[in-house]
Order: C-alpha cells, then structure tokens, then sequence
C-alpha cells in the first residue's frame, strides 16, 4: 500500500477544559476525495486549523508528503501544497476577484502579468469568468464561496482543505457547485472536505470519517456511515438507534 | 494602453511639470511652497507604503523621520562623512530601526491600535534618549554648519532643494507604482485585508511587514535628511516629536490611503489650507494642527477614501452603496 498523502496521528487540542480534539488519527490518500462530517461544535475546524498550521496541537503527529509538518506555519505548508479554505469566507474584500485569485497564483508566479491572466484561467474553472473585475464585496454568498475555492486552487495544491465549501447555499446553488468540486478533484487534486450537506457527501466523497466531541467515532464508505448506529446516535441524541430500531420492528416507520 | 503604462505616463508628466516650476520663477513663496508641500509629500507617501498598502497605522513615523535627520547631522559633523553618503547612511539607518521595530512587534502579531501604540512609544523612547545622550547635543539639538556647495548638499537658492526633494518624491512614486504591480505589492495589499487568508495561500505575513516597514522607514529617513539639510538645525522635539508623525498620516489619508497619488494631493491640499490660515489668522503657532485635525475628522466621516477615492465615495452616495 502506497503512503497517504496526509496522515495524522493522535492528534489532540484543549482550549482550556473543553478538549476540541481527542487522539484523533486518520489518513487521506492522494487523488482521493474524502468527506469529515460530524454534528456541531465537534471540532472539525479545528482539525482543519491542526492539520494546517494554524493551531499548533497539544500532542500527535501530523505528516504530509512524507514530511513531519506538525505546528509549521501555514504559508510554509501552502508552498508544500497543503492549501485551506475557510468556513466563513475571507475574501479580500477591498479587491476585485482577479487581484484575489492572483495573489494564489503568485505562490508559483512571480511575474504580475502572467499571475493576472492565470487568475482568469483559475475563475472559468469555478465559474466565476463573468465577475473578475468586480470587488469581491459585492459578490453574493454564493460567488465568495467559488471565489474562496478559486484562491486556494490557484496555488496549484497537491491537497485542497474545504472547510463548508456549501453551507449557506441554497438547493440550486449547491447542485451547481457540486460538480465544480467534482471537476477539481478529477483533476488530480486531492480533497479532504468538511461538509453537513449529506446529499454533496453522498455524491461526492470516496471515503469518509465521522467526528463527534472531538474524537473519531466511524469511518468507510457514505453508505456505511450514514446507517452506522453511532453516527446516528451523534446526531439525533443518545438513544435514537435502538429506539429507531424498536419503531421499525413495531411497523411504525416514520 | 495599460493602466501601469498609463500611471508611469502621468508620473513622468508630474516630474517634468514640477521640474519646470524653478526654471520658470525666481519668486521665493512659490519655490518655498513647491519644496514644502513636496517635502510633505514624501513624509505622507513614506507613510502610506505601510498604513495605505500594508494597513498597520504607525502614529510614530517620526521615529525613522528623527533617525534619518540625526544620523545625516551626526556623520557630518563627527564622522566628517560627505553629505551625499551622510545621506546613504541615514537611509539605511532608518531602515534597519524600521526592521528591529518592525520585527518587535510583527513578531508578536501586534495590530491595530495596539501597533500605533507601539510605533508611538517608540518614537518617545528614542525622543527622550536623544534628549540624554551627548552626541545628539541634547536639548541643545545640533547645528549643521552652513557651507553651500554641492558636495555639502547645501544650496545658494531653494531650487537645488526642490530638485532634490522632487527626486525623493519621484523614487516613493516609484515604489508605490511598483507596490501597485509587484508580487510583493499583492502581497502586503492581501496581508491588509486579511492576514488568515494570505497565510492560508503561501503569504508570509512576517516577512511582508518587515519589508514594507524597511521601505516606508527610507523613504522617512531621506525626509529628515532633507529637513536638516534645509534648517541646518535639529533637537529632539523636532526629531521625535509627534508633528510629524502626524503630519504623514493626516496627508496620507486625506489624500486616500493605498493609493498612488493620494499623498500628494493631500500633502498639497493641507498646504494650501495652513497657508490660507496663515494668512487668515496670523501666525497663531500650531493652528495649523488645528486645522488638520478639523479636515481629518470631516475626511474620515465624508470621504473615508480620501481626495482620491472621491469619484468612488461619491459614486456610492448617489447609488446608495455602502463603500
């Protein structure tokens, strides 16, 4: 078996009492997409913020492409290839969409020239083309997300983090975006997303883990998850399985 | 034509239109007031390469203005240094107090108000140390002899200072051209409007910082070399005093911050403006301060982008946008 492109082990982080993530250990194989959900506050962005370098973890490993890179700062690890997008977009804002895009293209484009025409290249492949020279303010929730995704991608990652690429949009918005991030990973990029949208995890994600409180609660393939008796239990309250279970012996499916 | 091209065309045109100015007068007001609204002009623009495009609001730029003024007086007067390398070593002096401030307080993230707080003690600290240490002459301040020549940096009429400060102007036009077209412009501009998401693309917010604090603090450094230069006198207060901390800033962000143009069209406004009073109120010492703190809050609540911005502010009061 060839080595993960991400793997992380025992990774834990306490903000005082609460511990935000517990011993948590997984792995992402390159040119996977692989899906992290898991109900709120279960601390998926701030496995997000460990993995890349934004939070420095208490303990544990975190390694990508072959290399130890626990704690380094994230701008080091966005020249390795590791990229994020965050959860509330941070456009910015002062700026149209091709300076944004461009100031990711500049991570391996030094010339102004070419890092603003390659912006336009990276904005047709999320379909933001018709809106590069307007400011990234005036975008609706919709277009800040492309845009976020626009500006991670145009560093040419090898590992593409997508913390809610989704959240906040509305059926039709997310049933156009799907396949944007469908298109992103067939290009060979690697994917780790988090997302609540299950019908988008349901499509999109090879593999994915179930993180609840801060720990790992399951992992395989969407199917399996989603009927996963402590899945169902981190969501819906403790219980909820074997009450479900009763229900439909009983014939009262609801 | 680009809009780079179009900007270095109008650039070229500045220059040249202001260079004419000496050859086609000798009166002494107008050739004062050229040298002294250009002379403000490079304080804004020194300024504005680390308020306007790197966003961290210095309130103690006198610190590198007072470094660059000291070290051009000291290496004539005790190093026995010519002026024109008196003036390379003020630069780089200035510089590398921008690059030890800059990395003190970078280094712990400091920002916002927290920053200008810093920059504003700093420029205390070093006001008071150049009122207790000998070689700066103390309270007494420091003379530069005067001997006109041009080795001295010392001119018979002010058209030789205009003909230098307008060089300074001209290089911190060329630098902020360059911030505007550069990787490292886009940089410190994506660093300004959001640090996280800079780092998250490959910014080294750090290293950025500290790139344009060097930068603002020459430009701000060959402005004191250029005041003592002209005064032939210098004293802590002068030095370091919160004047001209403030003065850079008023002009910069009068004029409209992160812009090319927006310190010197402010430098000029606030110019005609303290002449204007002058002339009104007599000389009554500091209105001047007065006045340019009455412009200051009426920019800030009409044009918060400034004389440059106001085609765009305007434009979002008639169509009701919210800049």
């Amino acid at each position: 078996m060839t080595e993960p492109l991400l793997r992380i082990q025992d990774l834990s982080k306490s903000f005082g009492g609460l511990k935000a993530v517990q011993n948590v250990s997984l792995s992402v194989p390159a040119a996977s997409l692989t899906a992290l959900i898991g109900p709120n506050g279960a601390g998926k962005t701030t496995l997000f913020a460990l993995m890349s370098g934004f939070l420095r973890p208490d303990s544990g490993k975190v390694q990508f492409d072959g290399q130890d890179i626990t704690g380094r700062a994230p701008h080091l690890n966005a020249r390795q290839g590791m990229t994020r997008t965050f959860q509330i977009v941070q456009p910015f804002a002062a700026q149209t969409v091709r300076d944004n895009i461009a100031v990711g293209v500049h991570l391996h484009v030094k010339d102004r020239r070419s890092a603003l025409s390659q912006a336009e290249v990276v904005a047709a492949r999320v379909g933001l083309s018709s809106q590069l020279d307007k400011p990234a303010s005036e975008l609706t929730v919709a277009g800040r997300k492309r845009l976020e995704l626009a500006r991670a991608l145009a560093t040419r990652p090898k590992l593409l983090l997508l913390d809610e690429v989704l959240a906040g949009l509305n059926p039709h918005e997310i049933a156009e975006m799907i396949p944007v991030v469908q298109g992103i990973a067939n290009s060979g990029v690697t994917v780790l997303m988090i997302e609540h949208v299950m019908q988008a995890v349901m499509h999109l994600a090879q593999h994915v883990w179930v993180l609840a409180q801060g720990q790992l609660i399951a992992q395989g393939t969407p199917a399996e998850v989603t009927t996963d008796e402590k899945v169902v239990e981190a969501y819906l309250g403790h219980g909820t399985a074997a009450r479900l279970r009763a229900a439909a012996q009983a014939g009262v499916v609801t | 034509m680009s809009k780079a091209m179009q900007q270095l065309l109008g650039m070229a045109l500045f220059v040249a239109g202001v260079a004419c100015i000496p050859l086609a007068t000798n009166s002494g007001v107008i050739l004062n007031f050229t040298m002294m609204a250009l002379y403000a002009a490079l304080l804004a623009q020194a300024w504005n390469i680390l308020g306007g495009f790197g966003g961290q609001f210095s309130f103690g730029h006198a610190l590198f203005f007072g470094t660059g003024a000291y070290i051009q007086t000291i290496a004539q007067l005790q190093g026995g240094f010519n002026a024109w390398t008196a003036l390379a070593m003020a630069v780089g002096g200035s510089a590398s107090v921008g690059v030890m401030v800059g990395a003190l307080t970078f280094r712990y993230g400091l920002k916002g108000s927290y920053f200008a707080l810093v920059t504003l003690a700093f420029a205390e600290v070093f006001r008071i140390l150049a009122l207790s240490v000998p070689f700066t002459g103390a309270g007494v301040g420091l003379m530069l002899p005067l001997q006109e020549s041009f080795s001295n940096m010392q001119f018979g009429s002010r058209k030789g200072y205009v003909y230098l400060v307008l060089g300074f102007v001209a290089m911190a036009l060329g630098v902020t051209w360059w911030l505007q077209h550069s990787r490292f412009g886009a940089y410190l501009q994506a660093v300004r409007d959001n640090e996280d998401a800079a780092r998250a693309i490959g910014v080294n917010p750090f290293g950025v910082k500290l790139g344009a604090i060097a930068l603002s603090a020459c430009l701000m450094g060959a402005g004191g070399a250029f005041y003592v230069q002209v005064f032939q006198y210098i004293d802590p207060g002068i030095a370091y005093g919160p004047a001209t901390s403030v003065e850079a800033l008023v002009a910069a962000i009068v004029g409209g911050i992160g812009t090319l143009w927006g310190p010197v069209l402010g430098a000029l406004v606030l110019h005609v403006l303290a002449d204007v009073t002058r002339n009104l109120f007599g000389q009554l010492p500091g209105i001047n301060l007065v006045i340019y703190g009455v412009v200051l809050v009426l920019m800030v609540v009409f044009l918060p982008r400034g004389i440059a911005g106001l085609g765009a502010s305007l434009r979002d009061r008639w169509t009701g946008r919210k800049p």
